[in-house]
């Protein structure tokens, strides 16, 4: 992996092989399945009597049913889409396999990639029964939001692909004495992007940080469309040109850090 | 004038010698005010197999991680199988392979998958049955459905020797490889080196601490201390050289600071 080069040959074949090789470690473990499913359900559950209680109190939310719900799921999507790209990443280091990998003819971006399809595999075994879990327990179908579910599921992913390569980059140039900023950095987004209020809620000045994530367009696209009843695809748009900012940035970023984990010396130690 | 431009300036071993399996020119590796490794140059032809000896913090696996490209040179140039490393990596990894005790191979999967994962990254052709004969090689077929953290030091150890192997690779890159075995096991390892050496006429850079191991092995052996360079030669003649029966004594003339004055006295 010390071609640093983006796009020239890149295999499907070993885009492939990464794959099966996260595969065989899920199978082997029924802790890491378990895990998957765990917390995304804990949270349905937590939200959805929290929106039921809510909406027999409060003529507002009774009308904007699923605005709570909803936003749960799609957090979900961008929060666990980031660990599922990072936490395959880590699995790397924790396992001591990345110099393995890095003296392999696998690329930088196939290395990527495959990360990419993981964290789509991890999603769907935790989010498809959390949003089954949301149906049967509160009559919330997410799936019943048709094609914007699926613009707000492409804006969500490629946010948490974004800072899912940043982080991992992070983590390869300093070590796992960086791992914890994998847990947590996404959570620094959550008031900004606005998950569970509007952004009118926000003070003037920070309204423009938030509009500059792109989650928030999700956010705020899924609450016009279930309070209102209107897509918003200008919402949607303007989301996915920054993502496609913040995605090349990401690739840069790690490129940048892997070259100078490359002079420090840091992939031989890779530890704290 | 940079550390690089010096280096680019004047005739180089590795425009020298086009058809070396790897040539180390001018070699310059700084960590901030640490120098691991210090203006080494050496060139290997195919199909030998070098020692590279020298006592901690000798510089010996930053010298092995340039030639990999796993750490970027201050200055100086690595060019592995004719190709510039790490500019032209793409051409050579997949033609190279290393072991060493700084990695490990994925614990949870079993050894077979584990080979069938970096089969496929190197592109093994007929790769089923490339693993059955490393399997039976190297004497994994009792354990090749078992989990690789649940195998014995010595198991691990021809575990990853099998994934060094799993592409034939024309360079193979060892540090420490039989550190941890039994003197058995490490024998065992030592003949299964040679054998494939001769037979795929391989190239093998051997860190190591086994003295023993070295003058067996090698037909070479590259001396580090502090960074440089300290011999260079067939281990019958380093030891003719500094008048001493085997390796480990010149190992510890060297690293004791008793070099010049043996190889003055064996004069």
């Amino acid at each position: 992996m010390t071609d640093l080069s983006l796009h020239r040959g890149i295999s499907l074949h070993r885009i492939g092989a990464m794959i099966l090789r996260y595969w065989y470690l899920l199978l082997s473990s029924w802790p890491r399945l378990l895990e998957l499913l765990y917390w995304p359900a804990l949270q349905v559950i937590t939200w959805g009597f929290l929106q039921l209680y809510i909406a027999e109190n409060a003529s507002f939310f009774a009308r904007a049913g699923g605005t709570l719900i909803g936003a749960v799921i799609l957090w979900d999507i961008l929060f666990r889409g980031q660990l599922g790209f990072s936490i395959s990443f880590l699995e790397e280091m924790w396992a001591r396999n990345l110099g393995n990998l890095m003296m392999s003819p696998l690329k930088p971006i196939e290395f990527l990639l495959s990360l990419m399809v993981m964290s789509l595999i991890r999603l769907a075994i935790g989010v498809i029964p959390m949003t089954l879990l949301a149906l049967f327990l509160f009559h919330f179908n997410v799936y019943a939001l048709g094609l914007p579910l699926i613009a707000f599921f492409c804006n969500l992913i490629f946010t948490s692909w974004s800072v899912g390569i940043f982080v991992s980059g992070l983590v390869l140039r300093n070590g796992l004495g960086a791992e914890s900023i994998v847990w947590t950095l996404m959570f620094a987004i959550l008031p900004l992007a606005c998950v569970y209020y509007p952004v009118s809620v926000l003070p003037v000045w920070l309204q423009y940080v938030a509009w500059a994530l792109p989650p928030t367009y999700a956010f705020e696209g899924m609450r016009a469309l279930l309070i209102e009843h209107t897509f918003r695809t200008d919402l949607m748009l303007q989301a996915l040109a920054i993502n496609a900012l913040l995605l090349a940035a990401s690739f840069w970023a790690f490129l940048a850090l892997l070259r100078s984990a490359r002079e420090h010396g840091s992939l031989l130690s890779g530890g704290e | 004038m940079t550390e690089n431009d010096k280096a680019s300036s004047r005739p180089t071993v590795a425009d020298r010698s086009p058809s070396a399996a790897i040539a180390v020119d001018h070699l310059v590796k700084v960590y901030k005010q640490t120098r691991a490794v210090d203006d080494i140059s050496f060139t290997l032809p195919r199909g030998s197999i070098t020692g590279l000896l020298g006592g901690n913090g000798a510089g010996k696996t930053t010298t092995i991680a340039m030639i990999m490209g796993l750490v970027l040179p201050t200055s100086g140039r690595v060019q592995v199988l004719g190709h510039r490393m790490p500019e032209e990596s793409a051409a050579v990894l997949g033609r190279m392979n290393f072991e060493s005790p700084y990695v490990d191979m994925p614990m949870r999967l079993t050894v077979r998958q584990n080979l069938t994962v970096f089969g496929k990254l190197y592109a093994v052709k007929n790769l089923s049955d490339r693993i059955a004969k490393l399997a039976a090689d190297l004497d994994l077929t009792d354990f090749i459905d078992r989990a690789n953290g649940k195998l014995s030091a010595g198991q691990k150890t021809r575990v990853a020797l099998a994934k060094a192997l799993i592409n034939q690779p024309e360079l193979l890159l060892l540090d420490e490889p039989t550190a941890s075995l039994d003197p058995d096991t490490a024998d065992w390892v030592r003949a299964h080196l040679e054998r494939y050496r001769r037979d795929n006429d391989a190239t093998i850079l051997l860190a190591s601490h086994n003295m023993l191991e070295v003058e067996r092995l090698c037909d070479r052996v590259i001396i580090m201390k502090r960074g440089r360079i300290e011999d260079d030669d067939a281990p019958e003649a380093i030891m003719a050289r500094y008048n001493r029966t085997t390796l480990e004594e010149v190992f510890l003339d060297v690293a004791r600071g008793r070099a010049n004055g043996t190889k003055e006295a064996a004069r």
